[in-house]
């Protein structure tokens, strides 16, 4: 067991939840993929503080950051996309296209 | 050796359930696919001897988190795209994050490190000490953009029964 092992995990859960953003058309879903993403990042940021410096608790300290920022981020996303479908009555991003040039 | 047959079974069911999120037509199983990969981070995090942040991770995002989505895709009736839950981009979006896989992955591989011998656990104490002395200023900034959150969000939701 190695850094190596959890840094591989961490990429392949990074590049996984990216897909879904890229290729996902529900809104709700794109957030399911961030989320993926978001929980790669903290991963890596453990398992590098745990195996490089372990008398440091910064990479747990971020982790902890990084999940009180996304449970805000859901929430302020999810109001968001309550009201669109209240105005527009859909939540495929294809359809949300009043901003693109 | 025992840690390493523990990691690899939590990462098969990491993986395995951020693939259900990505590739699941119906969104309330790709919710339930999400749940079952952030409970496996959480066993990850066991392994690198972070209970706390384990602790974490099943109260917030196994409790809330998934619950606030079951919600959000009930309100949403997202079932009306069923079966088409995916755009045109699917192939270009596959090709670019095996890419950025590939790219991590062989950094990370280049670059590998002297690791620290011992590993140490952390205590609850100690992680707390750490969070209120070194950053106890990102602490109560992260306590101002939740309560700025929660307020954004009921302003949101209900500014037509306010007018």
């Amino acid at each position: 067991m190695s850094l190596f092992h959890f840094q591989l995990i961490s990429a392949a859960l990074f590049s996984i939840g990216m897909y879904g953003v890229l290729a996902r058309r529900n809104a709700v879903l794109i957030l399911l993929a961030i989320e993926l993403m978001l929980n790669a990042v903290s991963i890596n940021f453990v398992a590098t503080a745990a195996f490089l410096d372990p008398q440091n608790f910064m990479g747990q300290v971020v982790a902890l950051f990084v999940i009180a920022l996304a449970a805000a981020e859901i929430g302020l996303a999810l109001a968001i996309i309550l009201r669109l479908h209240r105005h527009r009555s859909s939540v495929n991003i294809e359809e949300i296209n009043l901003l693109k040039g | 050796m025992i840690e390493l047959i523990v990691l690899i079974m939590l990462a098969t069911l990491c993986l395995g359930g951020a693939l259900g999120v990505v590739a699941s037509r119906n969104v309330a199983y790709a919710t339930i696919c999400l749940l079952v990969a952030l409970l496996a981070v959480a066993g990850i995090y066991v392994i690198l001897l972070s209970e706390f942040l384990a602790l974490v991770q099943v109260l917030i995002y196994g409790g809330a988190v998934t619950i606030v989505l079951l919600f959000a895709l009930m309100l949403t009736r997202a079932h009306e795209l069923e079966g088409r839950q995916d755009n045109r981009q699917r192939p270009v979006a596959a090709c670019a994050s095996l890419l950025v896989f590939g790219a991590i992955a062989f950094s990370a591989y280049a670059n590998e490190q002297a690791m620290a011998e011992e590993r140490v656990r952390t205590t609850l104490k100690t992680l707390g000490t750490e969070l209120f002395s070194s950053w106890l200023i990102p602490f109560e900034m992260a306590g101002l953009i939740l309560l700025i959150v929660l307020l954004g969000v009921v302003i949101i939701t209900h500014r037509e029964e306010l007018r």
